[in-house]
Parts: C-alpha cells; structure tokens; sequence
C-alpha cells in the first residue's frame, strides 16, 4: 500500500480564479526519496501544503478529490493528527522556530501533542544524538546560523517520529556549505531511518544519486513521473524552467551530436566521467 | 569606478572583518565577488556607498573618497541591493514603493512616472503596482527591492546574493538584465554563493576568505583552482568536477573547464 496516496486532487485559493493544481493523481511508496521539480508557480508548495493537511484545514479555497497519508484522509483528520505522520520544513528556517533553546524547540512539537514528559524526554535525547545538536542544545535559535537554524527545524519536526518528511526549499537560503550538509542529512533520514522523503529543490545534484522518483510540475499539473534516469532520458526540460544537472545536459548534447551507443543517461559526476572516458578514452 | 586601497575594517564588537583589501572596478565591468559566509563580503560593499567608512585605507567612487562624501551623495552613483528585500521595503503599495526612491532625486512628475514605468516593466512586476509589497512571493519581493534601487539609474549596482529562492529561469532573466545593463555603461557588482551561475555569466570573479581578497581574475582560472576554492570553502563548478576526475584519467583533458558546452566541446574534439 502507497503511504502517500492522491487521487484526482484540484485546488484553487480562495479568490482565485484558477486552480493551484489540476487534477494531480499520485502513489508513493514509504521509503521513497521523491523531488519535485518545476519553476517557481508551478503548484510544488501547494502539492507540499496538501500533504501535511495544511491545506484543505489553513488554507481557504476549493479542493476537490483525496489526498491519503498513510491510510488516513486529510479532509477527516486534523492538522496536529497529520504531523504525527508528516513533518514539513520550509524555506526559512528563522519563521519556524518558536522557542528560547534548541532542546524546548525539539520538546515543543510532542508537548502540545500531549505526549508523556518521559516519552519526550526520551525522543530528544535520541534526535539530539541523530542530529549531532549536543554542543547547541542550550542555545537560543536565533543565534544560531542560518545552516545550524535549518538543522534544528528538521530535528523539530523529527521528535514527532514522523514518516514521512516533506521539505519545501530547504536550503535556498544557505550558503553552499550549509546547503551541502542539510541534503547529507535529508539523504541519511531516508537511507539509514527509512524515512519517505519528498523534496523540492532546485539544485538537487547533491541528493540526486538517492533519488528514487523525480515530478516535474507545470502549471498545475504533473507533467513527468519516473525515476531519475526514465525522466532524464527523455531530455533536460528547460522549456519548464528546470536546470537539468551537468551530466544529463552533457549527456542530451552529445546525443544530438549523434554520439551511438550511448542510452543510459548519466546522472551523477561520477557516471558522467565514465561516459566520458568510454567515448574517448 | 571604484577603487579600494588597502582597507581595514573591525566590527564594534571586535572581530575583524577587512585585513587590507585593495580592489580596482572599472566603469563597466560585471563582477562576481564570492566566498564563504564571514569572508568580508557584505562589509566590503557597505563601503562602495559609504554606509561603512574605512578604518585604514582610502575607497574612492567615481574620483571621490567616500571619507569626504556622504552616505545620501554617494547612494546616488552607487546602488546597493541587499540580500533580505524585508528589511528595505515598507510602502503600502508597489508603485509607492518605487515613487519613494524617485523622489529623493531632483527630477520632474513626468520622468519618475517614466522611470517607474521602465522598472516595472523591465522587472515584470507591472501586474503588481497596485499590490502591497508584502503580499508578494521572496522572488518578487527580491525584484522589487532591484527596482526601487534601479530606478535611480546608480552608476554603479550592487546586488547581495540576488539569486537566492530564484529559480533556473528568474537567474537567466537576471543575468540577461544585469548584462543588459553592462553594455549601456553600468557597473555590476554581484556578491553570489552560485558558482554556477558566476560561471555562466560573469567575466571577472573576486574570492575572499577572512577578510581578504585571496584571487581576483577570469572565472576559468578562479573557479578551476583546487586550492584556493579550498580556501574560499566553495565547491567547483559540476562541469569543473567531471573535467578533473576525467583528467585523472586522461592527461591531456583540459582541466580549466567551468560549463557543460566546454565539457561538450573537449569531448568532440577528443573523439575525432
């Protein structure tokens, strides 16, 4: 059974004239490690917002079809029932922080569920030993750096022992090193803890090799679904405003260049340097 | 158009960010400075408009020494858009926004109506004008923030990380914009983390660790030089990676490689 399930999902904001998404049907398997694609308008943070509940429960508008999370139905069940199963981080990781430590952040989200203080107390210490946060557990979020703020917001959402992670933009306002680390960790949840990831990100080269499923949106819609190289194979999709990663641009020059041999689309540096190697070498 | 000599700057509370930066930019020029966060960079442009006064060393703007200027004089030649559009934009409406730069400027009702039709158009933010500036998503907001410094024509423009939260194509419109500009006499001075994108567009790249400037010249030889990327805690470019790890391979495979069409290219001419 897909932990992530929607059927024949439309949205439109309330005092909008046309809908968000169109008519989005989508399974996704626990474990999977999904990006979504696509430029800026496209419907991601919407997509991202109907998964968590935020929307149909914040958001006014008008939703039609189901979006099943892990056999429970949005519409039926409420936000705070939902978080239990997502855990969603955004782009600003300043707007998601709340509390005066790092350690009452991480408490935060299972108190107002009203979890055991035991039971709490045990789900810290663990994320705070996953997250390697010991040597900031006392400091106040705001002094941190934007990098260390962006680790923090997803070990906060990683004390309600959630299934399913989706982030929206996670590093976008980290500089290369920071945004390098946050992708090694979002790349290790899924991997080691089997935690179903759904991303969007657009410099996704670093997460690219763990990848198990790439959607490309346009204008509301899901244009392309498949793994990396079944996307990629068919082109680079600039026209939907996508930087493609170097060895599938590489990769489509060539083949226009009408180098044979050559059908399995490269995705990571590594596979773009055998490629390379086995045309010249 | 600007020239930094041997400038030093230390912070209040005492850390150090400037340890003798000199630095030439003529008229004209497009320029990417980068390095890590706490490499100087943001305090090295605060000087370009006076709004940091160097400690030891001279700037000079256009032939002035901003010591002998003031912050209103020179924040007419030189334009500085910082990374966080929040903190610089306050009017109620998008059209208000931008009237309020223009009319610290000595021109007439008709030109800033045409400037303000110029800027909104070039930045594709007419459908906005009549919008709150908070209600717009962080790339507009970042555009609007461009306009309003834009629309006072600065000789020289700085612009701080302008592309973070924008996609593939906003960076490609940007990059069109900037360059347009360039080639009508502006100066551009862009502060970027992107080495993708400094690769792609930019003629001249400055890099800076700690306070100083540790290479400054043509991307190719900046952006490919393992050791100093080291220092400057950035990641080569992805087509550098794959041109290095090739070469390990193959001697002869061009290692100063910064963009898939060069990549494209010493392939083709390695297969004939």
């Amino acid at each position: 059974m897909a932990i992530i399930e929607i059927r024949n999902l439309t949205f439109t904001y309330a005092g909008s004239d046309e809908p968000a998404i169109r008519d989005i049907s989508l399974n996704i398997e626990e474990g999977e490690f999904v990006l979504i694609m696509g430029r800026s308008g496209c419907g991601k943070t919407t997509l991202c917002r109907c998964l968590n509940g935020l929307i149909p429960h914040f958001y006014r508008g008008e939703m039609k079809g189901d979006v099943i999370i892990n056999g429970l139905n949005t519409r039926k069940h409420t936000v705070a029932e939902i978080a239990q199963i997502v855990g969603m981080v955004f782009q600003e990781p300043e707007n998601q922080l709340v509390t005066m430590s790092v350690e009452k952040e991480l408490a935060f989200g299972p108190e107002n569920l009203g979890i055991p203080p035991d039971e709490i107390r045990e789900r810290v210490e663990r994320v705070i030993k996953l997250m390697n946060l010991e040597n900031i557990r006392d400091r106040a979020p705001y002094e941190l750096s934007g990098g260390e703020q962006q680790k923090v917001a997803i070990a906060s959402v990683l004390t309600l022992e959630p299934k399913i992670l989706v982030l929206d933009e996670p590093t976008s306002s980290l500089d290369p090193a920071s945004a390098t680390k946050i992708l090694e960790i979002i790349a290790n949840l899924n991997r080691l803890y089997g935690i179903t990831v759904v991303l969007i990100e657009h410099r996704p080269e670093l997460v690219m090799r763990y990848v198990t499923k790439i959607i490309i949106m346009d204008k509301g819609r899901i244009i392309m679904e498949g793994n990396p190289r079944e996307v990629f194979s068919h082109g680079t999709f600039e026209e939907l405003g996508i930087e493609a990663p170097v060895p599938v641009r590489l990769f489509h020059m060539l083949r226009k260049r009408g180098l044979g041999k050559m059908n399995i689309v490269p995705i990571t540096e590594d596979e773009a340097t055998r490629l390379i190697l086995g045309l010249v070498g | 158009m600007i020239e930094v000599v041997d400038v030093w700057y230390r912070y209040p509370e005492g850390s150090v960010a400037l340890r003798g930066v000199s630095l030439q930019i003529e008229r004209g020029e497009f320029i990417a400075i980068m390095g890590e966060n706490g490499a100087g960079k943001t305090t090295l442009i605060k000087h370009f408009n006076g709004l940091l006064k160097p400690q030891r060393g001279e700037v000079f703007v256009d032939g002035i020494n901003t010591k002998e200027s003031s912050i209103a004089e020179l924040s007419k030649k030189v334009g500085v858009v910082f990374q966080n559009p929040d903190h610089q934009l306050f009017s109620s409406t998008v059209e208000e926004e931008i009237m309020f730069s223009l009319n610290n400027l000595n021109i007439d009702a008709d030109e800033a109506r045409r400037r303000m039709e110029w800027v909104l158009k070039l930045l594709d933010l007419e459908r906005y004008r009549k919008r709150s500036p908070f209600s717009l998503s962080g790339g507009e907001k970042k555009r609007l923030a461009l306009a309003t410094i834009l629309c006072m024509k600065p000789k020289v423009l700085v612009l701080d990380e302008p592309t973070m939260g924008q996609d593939f194509e906003q960076k490609m419109k940007l990059a069109e914009l900037l360059q347009n500009l360039v080639r009508k006499g502006t100066t551009v001075v862009v502060v970027t983390h992107d080495v993708e994108f400094a690769a792609m567009y930019f003629p001249r790249v400055v890099l800076m660790a700690r306070g100083r400037i540790i290479a400054d010249g043509v991307p190719e030889d900046v952006l490919t030089n393992d050791e100093i990327l080291r220092r400057a805690s950035l990641i080569p470019p992805q087509a550098t990676k794959i041109a290095w790890e090739v070469s390990r391979e193959l001697e002869d495979f061009p290692r100063k490689i910064i963009r898939v069409k060069e990549l494209y290219e010493a392939v083709i001419s390695l297969v004939r």
